[in-house]
């Protein structure tokens, strides 16, 4: 007798990659774990306007780039321009180009972004050490001076940055910082002062996220850098950290609007926020990132709708596997509660069973007949499959007559299971009686009918298509079943006198 | 209380349908001797090459164009079975034991036309009755005249003997009696009644019908505990004897009683139920575990069968 140990550890192997599997679709992937969820986005229009000068125009456009938002879909639209996206060392831009702009010009650039959750900016490398900032010399001493009476009150970059921003907004500020601020923006000088501490900072613009909001404009940050993060500083309020609903547009310090052969030059946003289903939204993330890999979306439709079939059948299997094996409940035919279950899906439940029981009776009936007639297996089986054929037709029929439309979906039924089912309970009718086929007719049907609940509940229909990696886990259950020695629920009672009680 | 609990299930060692499949069936009966079991003619001729009595072959039925033979083999006898030779689970087994001018009867006395039996012959032909639909052929075998020890204890039909053979050692017992609502056949779950039979002596130990304790035979009303199944010891040969012939180690002896033959194998089952377990109020377990866990080897058939009678018996050694 061989050791299990192989055995286990298979099993093991494919619960454990199965179920990681599936945490990785819904955690790297975003694909909810359970059907209907919703997310929030946000679609944002930038116009782009400027006064045509007549001669050609260029204009260059940063776009957003941020890890706390995924763009789900973008174009732009600009008639009569030339335009191409780039990115590179500058961050994202889009850049349009005409040969002659006269008058009033608007480009506009629409953007779908989703919330991802991930509010660090995290820094790729270490950025280089900066430049220290070349003071006027009328500013110089007292710059000196608001540094080194902050670097005293600091510890770390990233305290110096705190203390700095909380001096430029106390109420009460130094004679010195009033001076510097009437000659420096506020977010130019703290960059400065930072700089020359040898701190990594730069000028970001980001744009506040508010539901129905229009003719909005970028509002300037500050980021510094510290410990590997980008840190974001308002300068102007004196706040620290991201807001949630900030979008960064751009990062580059450079000017977010360029334009070549235009005047007045100016960017309004407007935004509006809307819910979509999660799912479809990380589908479409997946696509915009070419990473389908080991999904059934890449597949046409409707091969995709083939496979949301064709993976039930695994959770049908497993409900078959598990009344047989730990219940005990007979079924005429192993797997054909499966197939009647999968029409059931089809019609849904009542119709289905009524239909059902009306097909095997009257192919019953007319079986009975069949075996009169002393034929031949194979084509009493033929004839009885004819023979269903007429009646799903007659029924299909007179359902549309009588306009009960749940009728038609009964063609649903597969004819051979059908034919198969109706020639074994004529046979198990002759041979041991009414109560044998009430017995497996009904075991079979009490079987498709649970099969059916569990493959018709949407969140199952979500995970055996969504999550592929639960096969695995129906796998390794269905292995693990195989080697069952217990008893079975049925067999307790069927072995009660063997109990001694 | 409308289930046993597991544990007390157990610890008298009922052996579970699953359990039996992996454990005994899936352990001990390899696969490649199936065959030999599973085709009822080919048991048969193994059975003869073996010295083992079986009901006598009145032919054989392969094809279509035969079954216009089948009155002329049954000419002149009183009455003959026709079975598959890959059936299960006593499915489509024919008896007529009564021919009158060209009529058929079965045990219950109903009338059987000849174009039924060519029907039944049809379907047996066409693998209505074996596992998996395979076509299959039809064995017309003589009608045992039973031993009439069995008089008031089986309602219209043929008693058998199952023996659960483990590793050649004949484990359990039991009787299997057809009643009217078993329609004549010997199958429990068709309605027969089962006796458990002690090893030892062929005593009765206990009755059920339906998987249901009973006393009495419910269409004769004898007390069923007092059957004493004559001729013991040569089933117990014949039952041993069968699995060097088959090379299956878990495995069932269908046997009857022959008036003049005395104990002729019918068939043998590489599947056996567990009903028997019912039938005897004792579970198989501790009399496997037993022989699984016996040293010496190689032992002849005599042997086995006199180590079994001491050990597997519930009663004091008569």
């Amino acid at each position: 007798m061989h050791s299990k140990k192989p055995f286990y550890i298979l099993v093991a192997l494919l619960f454990i990659a199965g179920i990681a599997a599936s945490v990785y679709r819904g955690i790297e992937h975003n694909v909810p774990f359970l059907p209907g969820e919703q997310v929030q986005s946000w679609a944002v229009d930038a116009k782009v306007s400027f006064q045509g000068t007549g001669n050609p125009a260029e204009v260059t456009f940063s776009l957003p780039k941020d890890p706390a938002f995924e763009i789900l879909v973008e174009n732009a639209t600009s008639p009569g321009y030339g335009m191409s996206v780039t990115d590179g060392d500058v961050g994202r831009q889009v850049t349009w180009s005409t040969r002659e702009a006269i008058g009033q010009q608007d480009l506009y650039y629409k953007v779908t972004l989703v919330p991802t959750g991930k509010n660090e900016i995290l820094a790729d490398s270490e950025p280089d050490a900066p430049q220290a900032y070349n003071w006027p010399a009328t500013e110089l001493a007292a710059a000196e001076q608001v540094m080194s009476e902050i670097w005293s009150r600091s510890a770390t970059n990233l305290s110096f940055a705190q203390q700095l921003n909380k001096s430029f907004n106390a109420t009460e500020r130094s004679q010195n910082l009033e001076l510097l601020l009437t000659s420096n923006s506020r977010a130019d000088l703290f960059i400065r002062m930072l700089n020359s501490k040898g701190i990594p900072a730069k000028k970001v613009s980001g744009l506040f996220l508010e539901d129905q909001r229009r003719r909005q404009q970028l509002t300037t940050y500050v980021e510094v850098y510290h410990q590997g993060q980008w840190i974001i500083f308002n300068p102007n309020d004196g706040s620290q950290g991201r807001p949630d609903n900030l979008l960064i547009w751009d990062r580059t310090a450079k000017s977010t609007l360029d334009v070549v052969g235009g005047v007045n030059s100016q960017v309004n946003f407007s935004m509006l926020q809307d819910t979509r289903s999660a799912l479809a939204t990380s589908i479409d993330m997946l696509k915009n990132k070419d990473a389908l890999d080991f999904s059934l979306y890449q597949l046409p439709l409707e091969e995709q709708s083939l496979f949301k079939g064709i993976l039930l059948i695994p959770i049908g299997v497993l409900m078959v596997v598990f009344l047989r094996v730990i219940i005990g409940i007979k079924t005429s035919g192993t797997f054909m509660p499966v197939l009647i279950a999968l029409a059931f899906i089809q019609t849904t439940l009542l119709t289905g069973l009524v239909g059902f029981l009306l097909i095997v009776a009257f192919g019953l009936m007319i079986r009975s007949y069949l075996s009169d007639l002393n034929l031949l297996l194979i084509s009493r089986i033929s004839a009885v499959i004819i023979v269903v054929i007429g009646i799903i037709g007659l029924f299909t029929l007179l359902s549309y007559k009588f306009g009960l439309s749940e009728g038609l979906t009964i063609t649903f039924f597969p004819m051979i299971i059908l034919a198969w089912t109706i020639e074994r309970m004529s046979i198990l009718w002759e041979e041991e009686g009414a109560k044998e086929v009430m017995v497996q007719g009904g075991g079979s049907l009490f079987v498709a009918t649970l099969a059916y609940l569990a493959m018709s509940a949407h969140w199952v229909q979500h995970w055996v298509f969504n999550f592929l990696g639960i096969h695995l886990v129906i796998l390794a259950v269905v292995l693990l079943m195989g080697q069952y020695t217990g008893y079975k629920l049925l067999e307790l009672r069927r072995f009660r006198p063997l109990a001694g009680e | 209380m409308l289930f046993a609990k597991p544990r007390r299930l157990t610890e008298n060692g009922v052996l579970g349908m699953n359990k039996r499949n992996i454990d005994y069936i899936g352990r001990y009966n390899q696969r490649k001797f199936y065959k030999r079991v599973d085709d009822k003619l080919t048991t048969k001729q193994l059975a003869l090459a073996n010295d083992i009595a079986v009901p006598a072959l009145i032919g054989t039925v392969c094809q279509q164009h035969e079954i216009m033979h089948i009155p002329e083999m049954v000419n002149n006898r009183d009455g003959f079975v026709i079975k598959p030779s890959q059936g299960s689970g006593g499915k489509g087994i024919l008896v007529i034991t009564k021919v009158e001018n060209g009529h058929y009867f079965k045990p219950n006395g109903h009338e059987v036309t000849p174009s039924e039996i060519d029907r039944h012959i049809s379907n047996i032909l066409s693998g209505l009755f074996s596992l998996g639909g395979k076509p299959d052929v039809a064995i017309v075998e003589g009608l045992i005249e039973f031993d009439p020890v069995f008089d008031g204890y089986s309602f219209e039909g043929v008693p058998d003997i199952r023996l659960i053979v483990f590793k050649g050692f004949p484990v359990m017992g039991m009787l299997r009696l057809s009643t009217a609502a078993s329609d004549g056949k010997a199958n429990l779950h068709q309605g027969a009644v089962g006796v458990g039979l002690d090893i030892g002596t062929g005593q009765g130990l206990h009755a059920v019908q339906f998987d249901r304790p009973l006393d009495l035979h419910p269409d004769t009303d004898k007390k069923l505990t007092e059957i004493l199944v004559p001729h013991w010891d040569t089933l117990l040969h014949t039952a041993s004897k069968a699995y060097e012939m088959s090379e299956l180690g878990y495995l069932g002896t269908d046997m009857v009683l022959d008036q003049k033959l005395g104990p002729l194998l019918l068939e043998l089952n590489a599947r056996p139920g567990l009903a028997i377990q019912i039938a005897n109020g004792q579970g198989l377990l501790p009399r496997l575990k037993h022989v699984e866990q016996m040293k010496n080897k190689s032992m002849s058939v005599e042997e086995r069968v006199a180590y079994a009678k001491t050990h597997f018996s519930s009663l004091p050694s008569a």
